[in-house]
């Protein structure tokens, strides 16, 4: 089958949509499919061979933190090519909710249209104020895939009708082995951090909290933090002085340093406070068998089963983090017990298992439909 | 003797006055800071219903629109501050307006270049607007910081007022002054 796929995001920046792409279309190749991703990105970014650059994106507020999107009118162009070149089977947006190319797509296209909905932004107005812009495209969605139950809310309250759940996947396998950094976790046990440090959804103030309580009754306890964007010396100037030297900052690191980056610590901590729909690098934690302790939000309820395969704490409470996290760092049969209870969890969520689970949706919305051809109705905008 | 009294008779009368007189100065330095701060309040307002007017006209394509919508939704009713939100607002403006060949993808489309230039106008007058706002607050702030005014409490109770600030130069690239706008608005 030819399949085209939408990336709303900038290619560049790490970012769950973008890997749960990347992972999704690398499943479907080794499945023997033929696919083309269109994406934003810099003209100068090298991009994977099924990837296209849509140009340009910049980085434009939306939703309450900075994302680098491709909009306007160059890059609808630049999707109708696309679409027009490809010869589609099946067309599979990704948020298309962002002002971004997924839904330039779903506006320049006809066809089996398929949509996946990633991120859960409580109810707003603001669609319901561009209805009338933004229905033209959503209308064309022919199936539609929800990354949670709270995603799936999402799209319910947004756009109406219903969609079905399909969980992201995880490369479970890249996760499980690694070297731990040099160093690490050390005899004072270590609690590490992934995400952007900008982003306050993603809890790091909370984590610096809570550490400010957990550091001084525990000598040798460490924060090993990696993510994209910010000034370590702003994360650190938060930390009180007699503690600073115990927070490591790494920036961004690759893939690779990723996996070792989880197998350096004991306790992986995700304190985001709200604005998650699944939490991946929650989910790749447990594939390499870390015990998490995350916030008790919707999201890392569901994939840790209620707490059953990871620790919860109050979202935003630092005081109960500190309690919880300290509480498994002296506990070590209990860590054993969360990091297999974990891993086992995990399976559910590797990429095989849900690229099956996502071509099933892609054979019901061709059944009885031509291929994705350009719109005709899309205003005389320049092809 | 009689001449030292109305000396000292005459120095009063003439502290008096003068500190009175600088009491009402920073009076009506406050009042005039209220109603430069209720202009800034229209012209942002302004700029937000026109900026949702552009994004719900069918101009442009539909990312665009909603980028510009969701900036405007945030800066009415986000519950982030709001220097913060009507600089988003800016930036999302920007970034629609600095496309490459924006303008004349619109041009000779009916009503579209008026519009847009509506646009322009009310970002514009959002900066002037700020600008003579801030004036007024950093004239008013001087003159409450005076140490006679700060002895005897000239300003009663009023609150010293809190400047504005935002980024409201609507082409990119402008420099912190970013008046160049005014040229591009009238071009």
């Amino acid at each position: 089958m030819k399949i085209g796929i939408t990336c709303p995001y900038s290619w560049d920046v790490p970012g769950g949509v973008q890997q749960h792409i990347r992972d999704l279309a690398e499943a479907l190749i080794d499945e023997g499919h033929e696919v083309s991703v269109i994406t934003a990105a810099d003209d100068d970014t090298p991009l994977p061979p099924y990837v296209v650059g849509a140009g340009r994106a910049v980085p434009v507020p939306y939703n309450g933190s900075v994302a680098r999107l491709s909009f306007g009118f160059l890059s609808a162009s630049r999707v109708r090519r696309w679409v027009r070149d490809g010869g589609f089977d099946v067309l599979h947006v990704h948020e298309p909710e962002i002002p971004s190319l997924s839904l330039l797509a779903c506006w320049v296209a006809t066809g089996p249209i398929v949509a996946t909905v990633h991120t859960a932004i409580p109810r707003s107005r603001v669609l319901l104020v561009t209805y009338p812009v933004v229905r033209t495209g959503m209308e064309k969605i022919m199936g539609r895939i929800a990354v949670s139950e709270a995603a799936r809310t999402t799209l319910v309250e947004h756009i109406g009708g219903d969609a079905v759940v399909i969980p992201n996947g995880v490369a479970t396998r890249r996760y499980r082995k690694a070297d731990p950094l040099p160093g690490w976790p050390g005899p004072g046990g270590a609690i590490g951090f992934l995400g952007r440090l900008d982003e306050p959804r993603k809890g790091l103030a909370v984590l610096l909290k809570a550490f400010e309580i957990l550091g001084p009754e525990r000598p040798g306890l460490r924060l090993l933090i990696a993510g994209p964007s910010g000034d370590a010396a702003d994360v650190l100037a938060r930390v009180p002085a007699g503690l600073r030297d115990r927070v490591v900052l790494l920036g961004q690191v690759s893939e690779e340093d990723k996996v070792r980056v989880l197998h350096s610590v004991d306790v992986f901590c995700s304190p985001n406070t709200g604005g998650e729909s699944f939490g991946i690098v929650t989910a790749e934690a447990m594939a390499a068998g870390l015990p998490i302790v995350a916030s008790d939000i919707e999201a890392f309820r569901q994939v840790l089963r209620g707490g059953e395969a990871g620790a919860l704490f109050a979202t935003g409470d630092p005081t109960d983090l500190a309690r919880v996290a300290g509480g498994l760092l002296d506990d070590e049969p209990r860590r054993a017990e969360l990091s297999a209870a974990a891993q086992a969890e995990v399976a559910r969520y590797d990429w095989s298992v849900v690229a099956r689970d996502v071509f099933q949706v892609y054979e019901t919305v061709v059944l009885g439909s031509t291929q994705v051809a350009v719109a005709a109705d899309a205003r005389g905008w320049p092809a | 003797m009689i001449a030292d009294i109305i000396l000292i008779i005459a120095g009063a009368l003439f502290v008096g006055v003068y500190v009175s007189w600088r009491a009402g100065r920073i009076d009506r330095l406050h009042a005039r800071v209220d109603m430069a701060r209720v202009a800034l309040d229209v012209t942002l307002l302004r700029r937000g219903s026109l900026a949702l007017e552009l994004a719900t006209s069918g101009l442009l394509d539909p990312a665009t629109s909603l980028l510009l919508a969701a900036a405007v939704h945030e800066a009415r009713n986000g519950d982030g501050p709001r220097d913060l939100a009507e600089s988003d607002l800016t930036r999302a403006l920007r970034a629609a307006f600095g496309q490459p060949g924006f303008r004349s993808s619109l041009s000779g489309i009916d009503g579209a270049d008026e519009l847009l230039a509506e646009v322009e106008t009310a970002s514009h007058q959002v900066f002037l607007a700020r600008k003579f706002y801030n004036d007024l607050v950093g004239a008013t702030r001087d003159a409450r910081r005076r140490p006679l005014a700060r002895t005897l409490r000239l300003a009663g109770r009023a609150k010293a007022p809190e400047f504005f600030e935002m980024d409201d130069s609507l082409l990119g690239d402008l420099g912190p002054g970013g008046h160049t706008m005014v040229t591009t608005s009238h071009e």
